[in-house]
């Protein structure tokens, strides 16, 4: 297949439709405009809806419309309007409505600045809205995978009748880099609970009420079975030279990149430093990291919070092995330099073996 | 003598075809209804039920039921059911509808829903014209939590929550959605029925049958306002507070037409076959067959590409395109590439920057803050990253002199009046692609090709390819000369 250089928020459009999404409702907002206006480009012409509602909390409603009626559907923004949409997230979890949400973070709170930062991971991963549930969180650290993880977000959302996010900052959005697509459009298929419409359906409902406290503990333990079956069977996670790491570096998103670029230098200096990249935030990839505990000294963790992640690390150790944490907010990302010079320090705790010649030789 | 009587019996009014038989999905009593004795909700349910038989459209009806007192009307429609969250039923019709065009949406709100928590929901959906019914049940209270003030409470009216009567200094004034939105353009049909009296009665009917009639011809948006009596709230015998609905809540929300364009209104179109799916790809200009095969073959000194380039300068320089032009040069010589904007506050204040690597392997990071070239096309530029260039790496400023505080004894330093240089061939604006001219004349590793293709790709006026190519071609002779420059000096 041929690549061809694209930004990531378009990727996502385009892949949207081959994998058959064939609605989109949402309302501008910096960083993630270009996903609107990619989809109102290209949904009408390939017989589908686009359509900006007047808030977001109406785009994620109408999304619960579509989905209610079996479309795939999505919709895209970013913190504050992530916020909003927090309402229909939880509904659409409760009566298992399946869609895929795309937010470009941006920096918080309130307004914050449209700067990159990673500061939604709690509102993404834990669930911003009322009730016990999750959405299925996926987290994009190139152009490529925007392409390859909304076309994964739609399975996903089908198979776990769930919504899923796709969480990715404002430099993942914006960047351009070669991407491929598959030669084929998915046909979509309307599922059998949907309410078309049409006879067939007309038996069907949508809701998230179960009036009965049996009812309802009912439904809330059968939500909660498929989160454990995607525990089971969804976590993913790019490992990055863990083979022999010493120091094992943690990152999500454009982190992950600055994480590749640092473990590199690193190893040309002596350290043995591998990277563990969480592509599903929820689930998370609890058994990576307690496979790679035992050889590993220590965890760094780099984020663009002031520590959502890193909780997430300490809890899939349990105490096994200490956890440093590097942060950057406000729009300021950590740069492959900052983080060596951390990793640097946290080897001179960590590894007696490094050697005084080793650490000089590291600041050659 | 019975048993003749009964032979002889004739049901005029049966239970609707539209409602189910035993109400199943309650848990207990289920051959009646949650709703109080007295209350407006099971006529007007029984109205819209009618009309669905009538028309011969259960099987194409979802009904979306809201929150509120009709939470459960899907216990009682025996249609497709779509239980909204409070106040969105608009929006979650809006989607259902242009979902699924033969449906018939009629979606189901109460007062509260409809005009406080969904005030924004109805009326962009009314504005937009959307084909689908709203009936709306106003009985000036919110019942289902137990009697606190609605929007279109009247002045005066006792309310948990406006125990004194609702005042118009601390509450404002009763609301009246069907004079709103009949200011809008796009509704066709709305009309405010009420439960009063049989002739009221016999008018709703009339009124939400056409409501959703309209949705079968394919009209547009309509909503009947049905003024409903609420006797378990309002504290009133069934009969009593049908006469309220009559003598006192009418003065305040006149019964009536409020809009009627069902005549001039012209049916929606038809909607367009979606085009076939294996045409998709080339849609979203991604199919194989329409890309460039690039020109990778022609690489001749690949293996020592590596790329770290920022570019800066003011916005409006160009700045963007000139690093979109070197990462797609790069990408068509089949090399690893990432292309970074700066983007936020800068991007509409002024000035603009691009990351942008090259290299024969995986990128890592895309951010490029050692760049090994940094292309400064104003002097601010040149001072803000002067000093993160890597030893060794390439300084390309756009300016007479280079200021003698930011020299560096250790990069390399090419500064050049580049925008005079773009003038001068017909364009300062084409200052970015003489500039990157020298730039790839440095690095002199793409093949001339990949950068006319690029060119080619990412400007669309065949006047400015033509000048570009020029302005690339100029600032190449203008390295060589410096380098002559150089030459003579030492």
């Amino acid at each position: 297949m041929r690549k061809q250089l694209m930004k990531g928020n378009e990727a996502i459009v385009k892949s949207a439709i081959l994998a058959g999404c064939r609605a989109y409702y949402g309302y501008p907002i910096t960083p993630a405009s270009e996903i609107a206006e990619a989809a109102a480009n290209y949904l009408p012409q390939t017989g589908g809806v686009f359509l900006q509602a007047e808030s977001e909390v109406a785009a994620i409603n109408m999304l619960y419309g579509a989905s209610s009626a079996g479309v795939r559907c999505m919709t895209a923004s970013s913190g504050p309007g992530i916020s909003l949409m927090q309402e229909g997230i939880s509904y659409m979890a409760g009566a298992e409505l399946p869609c895929v949400i795309a937010d470009i973070t941006r920096g918080g709170p309130g307004l914050g600045n449209i700067a990159s930062e990673q500061s939604d991971y709690h509102q993404a991963v834990k669930g911003g809205g009322n009730g016990c549930y999750h959405t299925l969180v996926l987290a994009p650290h190139s152009v490529q995978e925007m392409a390859d993880l909304t076309a994964l977000a739609f399975e996903l959302a089908d198979r776990y009748r769930t919504p899923v996010m796709l969480l990715a900052d404002g430099f993942v959005g914006q960047m351009m880099e070669p991407v491929e697509f598959p030669q084929t459009a998915a046909e979509p298929h309307v599922p059998q609970w949907a309410v078309t419409g049409m006879a067939e359906s007309r038996g069907n409902l949508i809701t998230s009420l179960h009036m009965g406290s049996d009812d309802l503990e009912a439904h809330v333990r059968h939500l909660e079975a498929k989160y454990k079956l995607a525990e089971q069977n969804e976590t993913r996670a790019e490992e990055w030279f863990t083979e022999d790491a010493e120091i094992v570096l943690v990152g999500y998103g454009i982190v992950g990149r600055i994480l590749k670029a640092v473990t590199a230098e690193a190893r040309a200096s002596g350290m043995n430093v591998g990277l563990l990249r969480p592509i599903t935030l929820y689930p998370f990839p609890t058994k990576h990291f307690q496979r790679l505990a035992p050889q590993a000294r220590v965890f760094v963790v780099v984020e663009m919070s002031t520590g959502q992640l890193v909780e997430d690390v300490r809890l899939a150790l349990n105490g096994v092995r200490p956890v440093e944490f590097l942060s950057r907010v406000g729009g300021n990302v950590p740069s492959h330099e900052e983080v060596l010079e951390f990793v640097r320090k946290v080897a001179r705790r960590y590894l007696p073996a490094m050697t005084l010649d080793e650490e000089q030789m590291a600041h050659v | 003598m019975s048993s003749e009587l009964i032979a002889e019996y004739e049901v005029v009014h049966g239970k609707a075809k539209s409602f189910y038989e035993l109400y199943a999905r309650k848990d207990e009593l289920q051959h009646q209804t949650h709703y109080c004795p007295g209350c407006g909700h099971g006529q007007i349910h029984k109205m819209l039920a009618s009309a669905i038989d009538e028309l011969g459209i259960q099987d194409r009806t979802i009904l979306v039921s809201p929150v509120g007192c009709s939470v459960f009307a899907y216990y009682y429609f025996d249609v497709g059911n779509v239980q909204a969250a409070h106040g969105r039923a608009p929006a979650v019709a809006t989607a259902l509808k242009r979902s699924r065009r033969g449906s018939i949406v009629v979606a189901y709100q109460g007062d509260g829903d409809l005009s406080a928590i969904g005030s924004a929901e109805i009326l962009h959906a009314a504005n937009r014209g959307e084909n689908v019914t709203v009936i709306f049940v106003n009985n000036a209270i919110y019942s289902m939590t137990g009697g606190q003030y609605a929007p279109t409470t009247l002045l005066g009216q006792k309310s948990t929550t406006t125990p004194l009567g609702r005042s118009a200094e601390n509450e404002g004034y009763p609301l009246h959605v069907s004079e709103l939105l009949a200011s809008l353009e796009a509704p066709v049909y709305i009309e405010r029925v009420g439960l009063g009296d049989n002739k009221q009665i016999a008018q709703a009917g009339r009124a939400i049958r056409r409501a959703v009639e309209n949705q079968v011809k394919g009209l547009g948006f309509s909503l009947i306002e049905v003024l409903s009596p609420c006797p378990t709230v309002w504290k009133m015998q069934p009969v009593e507070a049908q006469h309220w609905v009559r003598d006192v809540m009418e003065k305040t929300f006149p019964l009536g037409v409020f809009r009627d364009r069902t005549k001039e209104a012209k049916a929606w179109p038809a909607h367009e076959a979606p085009p076939a799916l294996d045409r998709i790809p080339q849609i979203l200009g991604v199919a194989d067959e329409d890309l460039p095969a690039g020109n990778a073959s022609l690489m001749a000194r690949a293996d020592d590409v590596d790329l770290h380039v920022r570019v800066a300068g003011f916005g409006g320089q160009g700045v963007l395109l000139l690093g979109e032009v070197l990462a797609e040069a790069g990408l068509d010589a089949g090399l690893e590439v990432s292309w970074l904007p700066s983007y936020g506050p800068e991007m509409r204040s002024g000035t603009s920057n691009c990351h942008v690597r090259l290299s024969r392997e995986p990128i890592d990071s895309p951010l490029v803050t050692v760049p090994n070239v940094l292309v400064a096309m104003n002097e601010p530029s040149l001072r803000k990253f002067d000093q993160s260039v890597r030893p060794g790496g390439w300084v390309i400023y756009n300016g007479d002199a280079f200021p003698e505080d930011c020299a560096r004894k250790d990069v390399h330093v090419l500064a050049l009046p580049f925008t005079r240089v773009a003038d001068e061939l017909g364009d300062a604006r084409a200052a970015n692609m003489v500039m990157l001219g020298a730039l790839l004349e440095i690095a002199g590793a793409l093949p001339q090709a990949s950068i006319d293709a690029a060119l080619k790709r990412l400007v669309k006026n065949p006047r400015w390819v033509e000048l570009d190519e020029r302005a690339l071609a100029r600032g190449r002779e203008l390295y060589r000369e410096s380098c002559l420059e150089a030459c003579h000096e030492g």
